[in-house]
């Protein structure tokens, strides 16, 4: 854990060589968010609600997956563009190290430019918090908290899972980016309003339900979700990580390195 | 103690023709071909020695360095380093080895050298007391003073080159492996490279394999050269070994008082002739040199005799053509 620190003290350092670079990076991620926020803002204006679900109410839902990505983006970026290390051969690099696969990897990119979309992220929050109908209570806020901690970690699972792809492939696929931006651009609105396959497939075999649709009717009161056991279910979701990094590690153990 | 057991490994290749159709076809069926990289390799390295591994391109010189530093894992046979089994026991082991890719770097290209120093010592757990030494050490006997504190990005490739080096020696490891660690580089460059390589194998009797393509690099450094040709070992000895088994041919260059008449050596073969001056190629094998000598006085004046043994890039030119590589 010290060494990722003494990783992206390193990569801060080098990112701030470019400064102005860095500076309009981080002004761009901040604008970002606001034209995917805008397509919510405008639907809501036209129709009112969405299958019962109120503007605060899909905004929070939107907001806390924008806050778990962009911390997912900011420091589990080296999974992102893993299929780059392999295809320069550079894994080897870290395989000649004697330390964990998974915290070189990390350690390799932190895009502190998403710093700027986080902080966007955390004002919609804070502000859909406050006008949201809600009578918040301290376990509704800490089950806000976890559902951001656990949507870390389920994206990250999934950018691991992407990456390994790239162990058989070398060349990283396009399609693991449906469950990355995918699952970003998806988790934005409560599951409820999808199809009963699609609220299956993303409870089930990648739960990015746990982190946002299932804990988000426990907050805002829906019926037949006022158990405790709904607040607690982002912990469920934090455990994906682990069958994530077992696909990883079968991956490493089958990794051929290219060039001389 | 390194040994290496009947190492073998292939590699399935996707047969890719050139040209559009075949790229489009590829994408729903794919043809593979089995390339042997290495078959049944053995060979053991004391401690404190220094190995050239050569082989022309493709010979699989890379895939065995990346086999005994544990990135690959061969399909059979076993390599036991230090009493580890490189890709099993992969991160115990990797702290006794250093590795330097010529063509890759281990270096943060943005920052000042002397920060990738000080992520490697944290990688490592180095303790403070060892890494100053060593630090000292690699930055006197490289000369890195003046440009530890520049970013890579604007060091030459031979600033760079001793910087990689010496960024795999700051935990003090038992065997260093180079994987050819003076191309590109200048003749100064190379020098300094070659002495340092010569100076830690000396003084902390560090175990040295080195791959190259330079023959001097090999004549500078190694006592001993391994042969690699399409995965197989086809020569473990000395470089004087070498010489003995492939390089029996010397070269006399004569220069005599004006004479018409071409010279006739047996077992020797005419390179170049002048009335005056003459090259010959002899073969040590077929007539002595002292026999070469008598002849060609009995047939001229004789001014001026210089024999020189055969370049040993010449020899390896002539092993890569006996082993049709």
């Amino acid at each position: 854990m010290r060494l990722f620190f003494k990783y992206m003290g390193l990569e801060l350092k080098s990112q701030m060589q470019y400064r102005t670079s860095f500076l309009l990076l981080m002004l761009g991620q901040c604008l970002t968010p606001f034209t995917s926020f805008a397509a919510l803002y405008f639907l809501f204006e036209r129709f009112g609600q969405i299958q019962g679900w109120s503007f605060y109410e899909v905004t929070l839902c939107f907001a806390v997956t924008y806050v778990a990505f962009s911390v997912t983006e900011c420091f589990a970026r080296g999974f992102d563009t893993f299929s780059s290390l392999v295809v320069s051969g550079n894994f080897d690099r870290l395989l000649v190290r004697p330390r964990n696969t998974v915290v070189q990897v990390l350690g390799t990119r932190f895009e502190f430019a998403r710093i700027g979309r986080l902080v966007l992220s955390i004002v919609m929050l804070i502000w859909a918090a406050i006008h949201i109908e809600i009578d918040w209570t301290l376990l509704k806020i800490l089950t806000l908290v976890l559902m951001c901690v656990s949507g870390v970690f389920i994206f990250t699972g999934v950018f691991i899972l992407a990456a390994s792809i790239s162990f058989w492939t070398v060349q990283g696929l396009e399609i693991a980016n449906i469950f990355t931006d995918g699952g970003r651009e998806m988790t934005q609105y409560p599951l409820s309003i999808y199809q009963t396959w699609v609220k299956r497939f993303f409870t089930f075999i990648i739960p990015f339900a746990c982190f946002n649709y299932l804990p988000l009717t426990y907050i805002v009161g829906r019926e037949g979700s006022d158990s405790p056991f709904y607040a607690l279910i982002p912990l469920v979701g934090i455990l994906f990580l682990i069958p994530c990094l077992l696909v990883w590690r079968i991956g490493v153990r089958h990794y051929r390195s290219t060039g001389s | 103690m390194i040994t290496l057991n009947g190492i073998s490994k292939s590699f399935l290749v996707a047969k890719r023709p050139s040209g559009i159709k075949h790229a489009v076809k590829s994408l729903f069926h794919r043809e593979y071909t089995n390339v042997e990289a290495l078959r049944d390799i053995s060979f053991s390295i004391a401690p404190g020695e220094i190995v050239g591994y050569i082989g022309p391109n493709g010979a699989g010189k890379s895939t065995t360095i990346k086999i005994m530093s544990g990135i690959l894992v061969p399909d059979s046979g076993t390599c036991t380093i230090h009493g580890y089994t490189p890709w099993l026991d992969r991160v115990p082991y990797v702290k006794n080895i250093g590795v330097v890719f010529g063509q890759r770097s281990q270096l943060w290209w943005d920052v000042p050298v002397m920060d990738s120093f000080e992520l490697l010592r944290d990688i490592y757990n180095i303790p403070q007391a060892e890494y100053r030494d060593n630090l000292t050490l690699l930055v006197d006997t490289l000369d890195l003073g003046s440009i530890i504190h520049t970013p890579v990005r604007q060091l030459s490739l031979g600033q760079r080159m001793r910087c990689e080096i010496a960024a795999s020696l700051l935990h003090s490891p038992s065997i260093l492996f180079l994987d050819e660690p003076t191309i590109g580089l200048d003749a100064v460059s190379k020098i300094a490279v070659r002495h340092f390589i010569k100076t830690i194998n000396k003084e902390k009797g560090v175990t040295v394999i080195l791959t190259t393509h330079d023959m001097n690099d090999i004549e500078a450094l190694a006592d001993r050269i391994l042969l690699i040709g399409k995965g197989t070992l086809l020569y473990d000895g000395s470089v004087q070994g070498l010489r003995g088994q492939f390089g029996t041919r010397r070269t006399i260059t004569v220069e005599y008082r004006e004479n018409a008449n071409p010279l006739d050596i047996p077992g020797a073969s005419l390179l170049s002739w002048t009335p005056d001056r003459a090259i010959l190629s002899v073969d040590t094998e077929q007539i002595l040199i002292s026999d070469a000598i008598t002849r060609l006085s009995s047939q001229v004046e004789l001014l001026d005799v210089t024999i020189d043994t055969q370049p040993i890039e010449d020899i390896i030119v002539q092993m890569y053509k006996e082993y049709e590589l």
